[in-house]
Parts: C-alpha cells; sequence; structure tokens
C-alpha cells in the first residue's frame, strides 16, 4: 500500500465533444510543487513556462524520461526543414486522437492543424465526424495512415505507403506522418490516463 | 550504443532511411534517449530493472510485432517468460475501444474487456506486476477508459506516485516506438 493518493479534481465540466475550444487539463496525481523541483526537474520541462503545467510539473517526476519525450516532440512537429508540412503533421496527431479518443489533445492539435492549413471546416469535420470524415483525397490519404498506425492490430501496409506517394508525399514527407501519428499514441495515453480535461471558464 | 529504432527496422548507415532520419536527428537521439532512461537509468528508483521488462515485455507482446518483441522478450527475467506469455495470449485483442464521456460521442462507445490477470498469473507475477499489466492493457487497448480508480489500483498494489508516472511513460513511450518500427519497416520494404 502506497500513502499516496489520487486526486479528487475540484468542480468542473467535463467536455462531452471533441472541440478546438481551449481545455484545461486536472490531474488525478499529485503534481511536483514548484518549491520541490530542483535543477534537474527544472531543466527536464525544457521550456521554462511550463513549471506552471500541472501535467508537466506531474510528468517531471521522472525527468529524465520527460526530457526526452519533449525533445522527441518538438523535432518531430516544430522541425521546418523538408518533410510533411507543419499543417499535416498537426492533422495527424489531431486524427489519432480523434480515434484514440483524447479531447484534451484533439483540441490542441485540431487548433493547430486550422491555423496552419487554414482549412477549419475540414478540421472540425474530423473532430465532428470522425476519422471517416470526407475531407480530400490528400488528407482522407493521411488520416487513414494514422488510423492504420493506431488501431490494434496495426494494418499498415504498403498500400498506404503507396496512397500517399500518389497524393504527393515524399518519403521523409511519409517518415514525418510515421513519427506524428507514432508519437500521439504516446501523448494520449499520458493525457487519458493520468488526468481529465475541463472546459475553460467563460 | 546501437539505436534500437534503426537496429530493429534494419536501417543501415549510408541507406535511404538513414538520410530521412538524419533530417530529424533530434527526434533519433532523443527517441533512444527515451528508451535509455525507461531502461537504462541512471537510477531505477521504485520501479525495478526487471519490472521495467516484465511490463515492456506484455505491451510488446500484445501488439504482436514480431522483431520488437523478440526484442523485448529477450530482456525479460527468465522466472517470469511463460507467465508472460501466458498472459499477453489471454489478453490479446483489438483496439482502441472504450466509453467517452456521457453525452453526443456516446454513440461512439466501443464495449470491449476490463481485463484482469489469471489466477496463476497473478501468483506467479505477485500484486504488483499484476496490477501493472492490468493497467497496462487498459493503456494499450482502451486508455479513453482510464479514471481516477485505474490509478488507485496501483497506488493499492503498492507503487507510488513517482512509480505510476514511470510505468505510464513506459507503457506509452512503447506505443510510439513500436508503431515506428512498424511504419519505417514497411516505408523500407517500398524503398
Amino acid at each position: 500500500m502506497s500513502n499516496d493518493k489520487t486526486l479528487t479534481p475540484p468542480p468542473h465540466t467535463e467536455p462531452v465533444v471533441f472541440t478546438r475550444d481551449m481545455l484545461d487539463w486536472l490531474p488525478w496525481l499529485e503534481p511536483m510543487a514548484e518549491a520541490d523541483m530542483t535543477e534537474h526537474h527544472i531543466k527536464s520541462l525544457v521550456d521554462a513556462a511550463r513549471v506552471k503545467s500541472p501535467y508537466f510539473r506531474l510528468l517531471a517526476r521522472d525527468p529524465d524520461v520527460l526530457e526526452a519525450r519533449t525533445r522527441t516532440d518538438k523535432d518531430i512537429f516544430y522541425n521546418p526543414e523538408a518533410g510533411l508540412p507543419r499543417a499535416e503533421r498537426e492533422l495527424a496527431a489531431a486524427a489519432t486522437s480523434r480515434l484514440n479518443g483524447c479531447i484534451y489533445c484533439a483540441s490542441v492539435h485540431a487548433r493547430f492543424a486550422a491555423t496552419y492549413s487554414k482549412r477549419v471546416d475540414d478540421v472540425q469535420r474530423l473532430l465532428d465526424e470522425g476519422v471517416g470524415a470526407r475531407l480530400d483525397e490528400r488528407w482522407e490519404a493521411i488520416v487513414a495512415a494514422s488510423v492504420a498506425l493506431t488501431a490494434l492490430p496495426m494494418t499498415f501496409g504498403k498500400e498506404h505507403v503507396e496512397r500517399l506517394r500518389a497524393v504527393g508525399l515524399d518519403d521523409a514527407a511519409i517518415a514525418d506522418l510515421i513519427g506524428a501519428a507514432s508519437f500521439f499514441n504516446w501523448a494520449n495515453r499520458l493525457m487519458l490516463s493520468l488526468g481529465v480535461p475541463a472546459t475553460q471558464p467563460k | 550504443m546501437t539505436d534500437v529504432i534503426d537496429s530493429l527496422v534494419g536501417i543501415a548507415p549510408g541507406s535511404g532511411l538513414d538520410a530521412i532520419r538524419a533530417q530529424r536527428s533530434e527526434a533519433r537521439k532523443h527517441a533512444q534517449a527515451s528508451y535509455a532512461s525507461l531502461f537504462e537509468p541512471k537510477d531505477v528508483a521504485g520501479v525495478s530493472t526487471d519490472e521495467r521488462h516484465a511490463i515492456a515485455a506484455f505491451v510488446t507482446g500484445l501488439h504482436g510485432e514480431p522483431k520488437t518483441d523478440a526484442f523485448y522478450a529477450a530482456r525479460l527475467p527468465a522466472a517470469l517468460r511463460s507467465a508472460v506469455a501466458a498472459e499477453v495470449t489471454a489478453a490479446k485483442t483489438k483496439g482502441p475501444y472504450g466509453h467517452f464521456p456521457k453525452g453526443p460521442l456516446s454513440v461512439e462507445d466501443a464495449p470491449g474487456p476490463s481485463w484482469k490477470v489469471s489466477d496463476g498469473g497473478r501468483t506467479a507475477l505477485g500484486p504488483r506486476l499484476s496490477a501493472a499489466f492490468e493497467h497496462t492493457h487498459m493503456l494499450v487497448f482502451h486508455p479513453r477508459d482510464a479514471s481516477a480508480p485505474s490509478l488507485q489500483s496501483l497506488l493499492d498494489a503498492g507503487w507510488s506516485t513517482n512509480d505510476i508516472v514511470t510505468i505510464s511513460q513506459l507503457v506509452s513511450f512503447l506505443s510510439y516506438q513500436i508503431r515506428v518500427v512498424a511504419g519505417l519497416g514497411v516505408l523500407a520494404s517500398t524503398l
């Protein structure tokens, strides 16, 4: 028996639909107190501002893994060199989150996908209707590949690669898509299992 | 140290995929650093090396990707090999399933099992690993069913908050690594 406890989140409203709205996230386990964080813990946040985030202060309990996770994440999504355009890396993240059911992750990455692509209606249709939503052939190929990498057993095969090539993705872009969808299978599981999303007070 | 993803995909230095991975050198380096910090940590803290490898072998067994599974199964403590294999066989299913918060998304609820370790497995694995395996099964196949009681079961079995963060990262990291290896393997086969 551990002396640690799960937390009862304060009164809040849980979102019941996928949304592009900004959401809060309330942890079920105690994040580190800022005052208890050593230089090692602070460094693991990578961005110092993340000390205000309960999610990152909770993950800082294993600082080496957090730092490596964050640096992997940033390169997959933010590295501008070649590969898949940022909007479509975000689309893969949003589609993966939609399939796994991570309302919080989907909200963040649907916002990014909409911002970078300017295709607000298509992004919203993915949120509303799910991974079978009609988009266009290129986006549907990206969503289908993300789904094939996410579902178990995995069904990602040569036919997905060929469909992606047919809509103009080169090998570097396909590797980015694999990285983005795979990474959200990591992120979704942390977000879904360590806390709960909440709508922000108006 | 050999890069685990390169090694499992079979990416040779100088190959096309080597060049593509080199364009995301930070992701490549830190995916490997994630592996190292989970499986060869400077301080194992509350989760022993054997426990880490037992949970990993369960995760990779559930995913059924042969090369990655063989890599982690080889690191599994010998005493646990048959118990983990038996639980994998019993636990393997399709995902992702689970329920959504009550409301418009309830029509998408997909029911599925809340899997429990067998009686024989519980004896072989002990209460800590048994609780970890049950939580792992949920994370792998129906993560949207997670809730505070799932974490309470881990605390009740003796895991601390810090340990739960490590275990959650371990299962979630492997969910990434297994897919990258599978995905790049398919891409490599078309080059």
